[in-house]
């Protein structure tokens, strides 16, 4: 099953890559072995746009080169994190007023809608988009993997998400940097903080994932 | 031209939205905005993320030093010291694996309707960097300087050109990806 979904994502990948090749036979597999016979999807399920998954490898390729076009056309690199900064300076701005504007942090990162920030914006939508033409959007409060092992209790699940939040934007801003920034952008700039950054966060979140499900729920 | 463009508020702005808009759109079709599939990555269950992840760094890794190469990008490396980069990062992680989503994911788990990501991720995440906001200062007199080693990359660090780093990273990357293939995960 596991070897035909594999199958299936690189015929799919190799499909848009180069539609010439599904004319010809099929390419081999890793063990030599053809992949099995070449099925070209159905003319809706083959439809990118409602299709619920791509091949992470298409995806991953799409990510590289909006990363080359923020590079060439706006100078700058493809993050998140500071967008959470700048919108809580906004927020805090609604309740202290200008005294904000004061702190050494928001001077640095102004509270102000800027190219990043609009790409968080961007972002939301794109998700919202990809999501409700695949017919995959649904409110719904609990994953279901934290369901099988927590229970389906909101509460729960709201709370230790809240508190992996805060960790979340208080590392972010500790580190300079994000999944996004370090992880992507910074990374391929062969950046020493960028890969030094992207270890920390895998072996933090592997330990904290590991804790949870394994110790605390298991 | 660039610079022209690169100067041009609206402009930037509205490619702003439209990068991210391509980026969030990629990303649901990935599967990554979704807390199951980031999650089971973390206990080595499902390997998508790092797929995604992995090829869009080799994919931006040849691209943007090519761009380099032609005179039409520059880099911006992030600064780091081991005061601020190491700390950071773990309590970043601490977070991405109990909320199960980073800061670029949530957001896009929002816009496919999670709601634990928006009460719990956003509003979270919002906190957190006030929270950074208001200790920078004391954090800053006391240890974000500590073990600077600035916007360093690594062919400056090797003293080589760029390219001796990039072939062998790319390579290193292409077989790791083709042995998780191999090996069904």
């Amino acid at each position: 099953m596991r070897t035909l979904a594999i199958a299936l994502a690189l015929g799919l990948s190799m499909s848009w890559a180069s539609p010439a090749l599904a004319k010809g036979a099929p390419p081999p597999g890793p063990d030599g072995q053809p992949l099995g016979e070449w099925v070209l999807p159905e003319p809706s399920g083959g439809d990118p746009f409602t299709m619920r998954r791509w091949s992470p490898y298409i995806a991953g390729v799409g990510i590289g080169v909006l990363c080359c076009l923020a590079f060439l056309l706006s100078d700058k690199t493809i993050g998140c994190s500071t967008a959470f900064a700048r919108s809580a300076g906004m927020i805090e701005r609604l309740f202290r007023g200008t005294r904000v504007d004061e702190q050494p942090y928001y001077q640095q990162f102004k509270p102000v809608v800027d190219w990043e920030w609009m790409l968080v914006l961007g972002l939301l939508l794109g998700a919202a988009a990809s999501s409700w033409l695949s017919g995959e959007f649904a409110l719904h409060w609990v994953p279901p993997l934290w369901a099988a092992r927590a229970g389906a209790d909101p509460a729960a699940r709201w709370a230790v998400a809240l508190f992996g939040g805060i960790c979340l934007g208080f590392g972010a801003r500790w580190a300079g940097g994000c999944t996004s920034g370090h992880g992507i952008s910074g990374t391929l700039q062969l950046a020493v903080s960028s890969w030094i950054a992207v270890a920390g966060f895998f072996v933090g979140g592997i330990v904290a994932a590991v804790l949870l499900f394994a110790v605390i729920l298991g | 031209m660039l610079a022209t463009l690169h100067s041009r508020k609206g402009a930037q702005l509205l490619l702003g939205l439209g990068m991210g808009f391509g980026f969030g759109f990629l990303l649901q079709k990935a599967g990554v905005t979704t807390y199951d599939v980031i999650v089971r990555q973390l206990l080595f269950k499902d390997f998508t993320v790092l797929k995604v992840m992995l090829s869009a760094m080799v994919t931006g890794m040849v691209g943007v030093h090519l761009l380099r190469g032609l005179g039409l990008a520059k880099l911006h490396p992030k600064p780091g010291s081991a005061g601020s980069t190491v700390p950071g990062a773990l309590v970043f992680g601490i977070g991405f694996g109990t909320l199960g989503y980073c800061p670029g994911t949530v957001v896009g788990a929002v816009g496919q309707g999670a709601l634990d990501a928006l009460f719990g991720g956003v509003v979270g995440a919002l906190i957190g960097a006030a929270l950074f906001a208001a200790l920078y200062p004391r954090l800053r007199a006391c240890v974000l300087g500590k073990g600077d080693f600035g916007d360093l990359t690594f062919p400056q660090l090797f003293r080589v050109p760029a390219w001796r780093v990039i072939v062998p990273v790319v390579l290193a990357v292409v077989g790791l990806l083709y042995w998780i293939e191999v090996s069904g995960l």
